[in-house]
């Protein structure tokens, strides 16, 4: 499964979210209703899933799912 | 050079008779029931008077102890308190404890380690016993940070309530099943301003400045504090698993300090833990900081779910940054 499907998947699992919603500019707070502990357990799962460690000065980048899908392209790339 | 096993003898504890409860708080600050239960799990938390301080709690949850063990109150030989919201700056709680016990000729010091701190006593009352120089230790956790918080503060006042508990560390005899197995205790100041009481010590004394400007109270950094707290208790509670060549399935309860039900529930689900084995009692006491563990332990203790031989693991976080673990067989 590639970076985007697995990110995908994590935030619809983690918000309980439809797979239609979880568009690239979908922002998790405003759109996906995640509140501000839902956000920290959305990088703790992409830590998990993709075995990398996120420091929080980079949380700020990961506002959207396609900002997320980017951000771990980038490191994992 | 180890020379003798230390045990659990018992656990006691002791909170404020008054509570209040999420609706309460709704009357407080600008917040509701339902943003509170679902960032935190919690809903009613003990809060103590004016009139009542941290040894007046800490002393009935040691009478407790005491009282539920076949220890005698002459046989204890050291008495640590975990707290950072002891009676006074000085002197430490553990000696006005010792003071309410009746107790003379032993040592009694506090321990800070915030939320960590009674699994940081823990630790040292285990060296103690272990090595020989005392038999039976009384360890207390006690907090009230309630009267430290800031209740203009809706992110933070809503999380804390008061309380204590406490445990009488004893030397294991050959016959006895019950044995702390291992303890691992660590921190990392680098990070010690994610969660802190700013004024009030000699960088920062109390001044017309500081009380008008609420640095007197508990300031945190809670969504940080959150990704550290999950990750570090798995971090140590793996760790004594690891070295002792146990498993998850091994454990019988895991005891964690009970500050948000979503590090819990993080936490479980990292180490594979169902929360069928997981105490959790926070919706109903709050973070009572050092006190959670204890108060966790003695209640499911009474309520006959942890029993004798049960492997227990304690596992906590908190200021310093501090965490650690206590892995024992009850």
């Amino acid at each position: 499964m590639d970076i985007e499907a697995k990110v995908k998947q994590i935030v619809m699992d983690k918000l309980g979210v439809e797979e239609a919603q979880v568009v690239p500019a979908a922002n998790f707070i405003e759109d996906l209703r995640a509140d501000s502990l839902d956000t920290v357990e959305l990088v703790m799962a992409f830590e998990d899933e993709f075995g990398l460690t996120i420091p929080d000065e980079d949380q700020e980048r990961l506002r959207t799912v396609g900002q997320a899908i980017d951000y771990l392209k980038e490191k994992l790339g | 050079m180890l020379s003798f096993h230390a045990k659990f003898s018992s656990f006691g504890s002791s909170v404020p008779k008054k509570i209040l409860n999420n609706f309460d708080l709704e009357k407080i600050v600008d917040t509701t029931d339902e943003w509170i239960r679902t960032r935190t799990g919690m809903f009613e938390r003990h809060i103590a008077s004016e009139t009542e301080a941290a040894s007046d709690f800490a002393h009935q949850a040691a009478v407790n102890a005491i009282e539920s063990s076949n220890v005698k109150y002459k046989d204890i030989e050291l008495i640590i308190v975990a707290t950072i919201s002891g009676d006074h700056p000085f002197p430490s709680t553990a000696c006005i404890v010792q003071k309410k016990l009746g107790l003379k000729n032993i040592p009694a010091f506090d321990v800070s380690a915030g939320c960590t701190g009674f699994v940081y006593a823990l630790d040292v009352a285990r060296q103690y016993v272990e090595n020989g120089i005392a038999k039976h230790v009384l360890v207390i956790g006690v907090d009230i940070l309630t009267k430290i918080t800031n209740w203009k503060d809706r992110n933070t006042c809503v999380l804390f309530g008061d309380g204590s508990g406490a445990a009488i560390v004893s030397r294991a005899e050959a016959s006895d099943i019950s044995r702390i197995i291992d303890t691992k205790i660590d921190a990392d100041g680098s990070q010690g301003d994610l969660l802190i009481q700013q004024a009030g010590g000699s960088r920062m004394p109390a001044s017309h400045a500081s009380v008008d400007g609420n640095l007197h109270t508990v300031y945190m950094e809670g969504n940080r504090i959150f990704k550290n707290a999950i990750k570090s208790m798995y971090a140590s509670s793996e760790e004594l698993l690891r070295r002792n060549n146990l498993s998850v399935s091994d454990i019988d309860w895991v005891i964690p300090h009970q500050a948000n039900m979503r590090i819990i529930e993080g936490l479980a689900d990292k180490m594979r833990v169902p929360m069928s084995k997981v105490i959790v009692n926070i919706e109903k006491y709050g973070n009572t900081s050092s006190a959670t563990i204890p108060i966790a332990t003695d209640e499911a203790i009474r309520n006959k779910k942890i029993r004798r031989g049960d492997i227990i693991l304690l596992t906590s976080f908190g200021a310093g940054l501090t965490w650690g673990s206590i892995l024992a067989r009850y």
